[in-house]
């Protein structure tokens, strides 16, 4: 389906025609108080104009929303749920770990840019920033505000939509994957276009990212960090672990790093400093970190939050995406491509993996 | 007070030895008599999928020089199927550690049944060896981590 102008508009008609006629309940889409951004759950057809569900800012991955929406069993109501490709991917990923529930639950994801970081979002223009980002990825090109980690993601189009959006110049074009997004277009169906969403379309960014990203990892040279590297890259870190606390991975009730266990006692202090002759405060900062990566690293979707929240500016998500890629790469896994498959620390073939045993 | 001999690098190595397998081997090396290098630090865990990753991580942030990581041969677990999860969250640590550029030959994993307590203390032997010629863990000497 063709939908001409502005895309926000595009698919605020789509939704708010969703809710005037009872197919879905409530729409979860990102949405305006004044000037600032944050995703909204709206029953009232009235209510959608406050909307700008393709809006390319983040600021929070929904899927942690989503998790907490839906986690202890499905919703009873219908929702419409518009979200960024990696921030499904997540979810897929939390509900993989009984965090959550794709039940009544009907996926709308955009053909993904980049999202713009809260820096420039906020203290910037925002308006002209955001023209200046269309004007790229309508040019096929990389846009130059977007975050690190997004210029070098090449999973733009969504895995498991039951709608994809495809921004266009002239406005977008929806794309239903299956049964449930069918039914969300049956009342424009004479305008969806025939069958799927052609990935060509789209090529000339999704290349330019994938030859960024081998260029990027190699400018990280994470390999000759070694411990040196480790201390200098985290030396910084306050301990705030709001890397953490936005991270779509990390979803245990109780972290294992704000409990009491791994923090240093009195006879842990005077056996370091014994041993050390010094010690950082708070210590544990590269456990800390190198900890969460093996947490977390298995299904990191490179989504960049880390990044963004980070108060003193590490470059936490260009580090954890590429450690996940590594860790993927070794499991041959891609996060949140489907919900069925196992998260790889919770399966195993039998016949694997004998290099790593002596 | 004055060395008498020169000293010679003994490396501490941390031994997360599964309570049914790798544990009773060390317990059959021990009554058996068999000579191995006193650089192990046993710590018996009830399966080696117990072992957190996060423990491998405080034992080299602390300063070990190595750890070991006992189990069951796959197929023997005792819990069926823990020592296949233990390889995979293995593979996963190792390949964290090479990503960083940190000693992957630090951790080792080995699989030592009941009944195999001269394999137990060649093992040891052998990664108490390797672990001399690696030398020292630096993250021992790293102060303000």
């Amino acid at each position: 389906m063709k939908i001409q102008g502005d895309v926000d508009n595009a698919i605020k008609v789509l939704l708010r025609g969703l809710l005037e006629k009872g197919t879905v309940e409530a729409v979860f889409a990102l949405g305006e108080i004044g000037d600032a951004i944050n995703y909204l759950l709206v029953s009232d057809p009235a209510k959608i104009d406050s909307l700008r569900p393709t809006l390319p800012f983040m600021p929070a991955n929904a899927a942690n929303h989503l998790s907490k929406i839906t986690a202890g069993g499905g919703l009873t109501q219908k929702i419409a749920v518009v979200v960024k490709p990696c921030e499904l991917r997540g979810f897929a990923e939390l509900v993989k770990r009984e965090s959550g529930s794709r039940e009544n639950l009907i996926f709308i994801s955009p053909v993904c840019g980049g999202v713009i970081d809260f820096d420039t979002f906020y203290t910037g223009d925002s308006e002209k920033e955001l023209a200046e980002y269309w004007k790229a990825f309508y040019a096929g090109e990389i846009p130059s505000n977007i975050r690190p980690t997004c210029a070098i993601c090449e999973h733009l189009a969504p895995f498991n939509a039951d709608v994809t959006v495809l921004p266009t110049s002239e406005g977008c074009e929806l794309f239903s994957n299956t049964p449930a997004g069918a039914d969300i277009l049956a009342p424009i169906k004479e305008d969806i276009a025939e069958g799927q969403l052609d990935e060509t379309r789209f090529e000339k960014i999704r290349d330019a990212r994938i030859s960024n990203r081998e260029k990027f990892f190699e400018e990280l040279k994470l390999e000759d960090m070694g411990i040196k590297g480790l201390v200098e890259a985290f030396g910084k870190c306050l301990g705030c672990h709001g890397c953490s606390r936005v991270c779509p991975i990390c979803y245990c009730a109780l972290c294992a790093f704000d409990s009491k266990e791994n923090e240093f006692k009195p006879d842990v202090f005077d056996k370091q400093l014994e041993k050390r002759g010094g010690i950082r405060i708070p210590p544990n900062t590269v456990f800390f970190h190198l900890g969460r990566i093996t947490h977390m690293s298995v299904s990191c979707v490179g989504c960049g939050m880390c990044a963004d929240v980070c108060p003193v500016d590490i470059p936490v998500a260009s580090i954890f995406t590429r450690a996940g890629d590594a860790v993927q790469k070794l499991f041959e896994y891609i996060p949140g491509k489907d919900f069925e498959e196992p998260v790889p620390l919770s399966t195993f073939i039998e016949d694997e993996l004998t290099e790593v045993e002596d | 007070m004055e060395k008498i001999y020169p000293e010679e690098f003994e490396p501490k190595i941390i031994g997360f030895l599964c309570n049914w397998c790798t544990y009773t081997g060390a317990d059959l090396a021990g009554t058996s008599r068999l000579q191995y290098p006193p650089s192990i630090l046993p710590i018996r865990v009830m399966c080696s999928s117990r072992v957190d990753p996060l423990y491998l991580l405080t034992a080299l942030l602390r300063g070990a020089d190595g750890v070991l990581v006992g189990g069951c041969h796959p197929g023997d677990c005792h819990y069926q199927k823990g020592n296949y999860y233990t390889r995979r969250r293995f593979a996963m640590m190792k390949k964290i550690l090479d990503t960083f550029g940190l000693e992957s030959e630090r951790i080792r994993l080995s699989w030592i049944s009941a009944s195999e307590g001269p394999r137990f203390a060649e093992v040891v032997t052998e990664y108490t060896d390797k672990i001399k010629n690696l030398g020292p863990n630096n993250i021992s000497n790293e102060v303000f981590l």
